[in-house]
């Protein structure tokens, strides 16, 4: 082994014993410093997950939403917009979309009935998202009856659950046939929610929603990346929340850590003093205070981002599940799909390994440069 | 065994596990796509926008589709009451310093 490897394995050595001389002192800063990359860990894992998810489910959305607005409300759009939009070249297909809100009071939640464009149900009949079929314990063949617009009761028979593996996007939804759901909303044919636009070229489409704002004042486009930035806007914000909540915890042990790394306590300066008074040379006794420093933060960091890991993955983010995923009556089962971005996990290695053990390195330079009779007295 | 090669064995140990987060994630990755298939499907057959994740309001629904000024939905100077509609960021332009009103205006300054 070459002498470098030796003398670096020898200080090591030497570092672990004084370490396990002050055995419950170091384990206490270990455990809290753990905890500390533990929680960040959490933190960003889930919320990247979420996001990569969220982004990966809805690339697949309408590339232009056209909602028509009446005084500041969304209003329904007639029929002959499409006709309309007919003129503007570089819009592949146009369909109206029929979904809308309805209160459960059994449940006390709000359901989203729509009209698939493809394949809907039979008039009377309902697929239904395996949120509302958890909470209204319903099954294949069940009948379910809600008050219409008009007052009415309105029987609906379960004709199929969705998938439960979409449940993140469909955990309330109610697919019904169109005269179904213009009956029970009272809506004239001719009208819709919205429109959905698709556009050939995808480079195309911002140029494509500034014709529409000209053409058809009254509505308001929503584009595909817009949803996409609002999600993953929305959960950026979720993490920066908790992490805004966590700082007083993380200020409290940088207050902790640097007073431990860089505040020499008098056995330590001793320690240093013999060291020196015994022929160690000033730039072995920095090496040996930087490898307690990366021994002590490497360890943490390693610790925190595996327990991270099995704690967001496998344990389904228990801790902070109520604080990062919101909560809903019909909320979603859902198992996030581990991912784990390496730019982040560097970020966050950056940030707890290297301050630690330069924090460690530099009042030890300045105790190791003065007289070793000095230090000791 | 002395004490460093106990430890380096452990740092190893530890480093080797968390290499295999990555794999592991991978590989889970590649398990869940037909599962995130079928949601992309759904999206995209029915023309979905939003996630179901906050079912408890309509423009927390869909958050994509509300109105512009949602947390004052209810009435005029509401407060937003639900967790879901804390946690979301106001709109960038609340955010801004200062009115950005280069685009509205046909004269410049």
């Amino acid at each position: 082994m070459p002498i470098w490897l030796q003398r670096q394995k020898y200080l090591i050595d030497f570092t672990l014993s004084s370490l396990l001389r002050r055995r419950g002192k170091n384990a206490g800063l270990l455990l809290v410093y753990t905890l500390i990359v533990f929680v960040l860990a959490s933190v960003m894992l889930f919320t990247h997950a979420l996001r990569n998810e969220a982004v990966h489910v809805l690339a697949n959305a309408p590339e232009i939403v056209l909602q028509r607005m009446v005084a500041g409300r969304h209003d329904l759009v007639p029929a002959a917009y499409l006709d309309r939009i007919g003129e503007i070249r570089g819009v592949q297909k146009k369909a109206g979309r029929l979904w809308g809100y309805f209160y459960d009071p059994a449940v006390r939640a709000n359901y989203t009935l729509m009209v698939p464009a493809t394949e809907p149900p039979a008039s009377g009949d309902a697929v239904i998202g395996a949120g509302i079929a958890r909470s209204r314990g319903l099954a294949v063949g069940d009948f379910v009856t809600w008050r219409g617009s008009d007052g009415q009761p309105r029987t609906l028979r379960v004709a199929r659950l969705l998938d439960g593996d979409s449940e993140l996007v469909s955990s309330d939804l109610v697919l019904v046939a169109e005269d179904f759901f213009r009956g029970f909303f009272g809506i004239p044919a001719g009208q819709y929610t919205d429109l959905a636009l698709s556009v050939r070229n995808p480079r195309e489409v911002r140029k494509i929603a500034e014709k529409l704002a000209l053409l058809l004042p009254d509505t308001r486009p929503i584009l595909r990346e817009e949803i996409l930035r609002t999600y993953d806007a929305i959960f950026a914000w979720r993490q920066g929340i908790v992490y805004v909540l966590l700082i007083g915890a993380v200020l409290a042990f940088v207050v902790f850590a640097w007073d431990k790394a860089s505040g020499l306590s008098a056995e330590e300066r001793r320690e240093i003093g013999i060291l020196k008074a015994v022929g160690w040379e000033t730039g072995d006794v920095i090496r040996m205070k930087f490898w307690e420093g990366a021994i002590v933060s490497l360890t943490a960091f390693l610790l925190g981002h595996l327990a991270a890991y099995v704690h967001v993955f496998f344990a389904d983010a228990a801790l902070f599940e109520p604080v990062l995923k919101g909560w809903a009556v019909l909320y979603p089962h859902f198992q996030l799909t581990p991912t784990i971005d390496g730019l982040q996990l560097a970020t966050l290695f950056f940030f707890t390994v290297f301050p630690y053990t330069v924090a460690t390195i530099v009042p030890i330079w300045r105790a190791a440069i003065t007289d070793p009779d000095t230090v000791m007295r | 065994m002395c004490k460093t090669d106990r430890f380096l064995w452990l740092l190893g140990t530890l480093a080797l596990a968390t290499l295999l987060t990555f794999a592991h994630a991978g590989l889970r990755a590649h398990g869940a796509s037909p599962r995130l298939a079928a949601s992309a499907g759904l999206v995209r057959d029915l023309g979905l926008t939003d996630l179901a994740l906050f079912t408890e309001a309509r423009y927390t629904r869909h958050l994509t589709q509300a109105d512009l000024h949602t947390a004052f939905q209810d009435h005029p100077l509401a407060f937003e009451h639900f967790p879901s509609g804390t946690l979301h960021a106001p709109p960038p332009h609340l955010r801004l310093p200062h009115a950005d009103l280069a685009a509205t205006t046909e004269v410049p300054d």
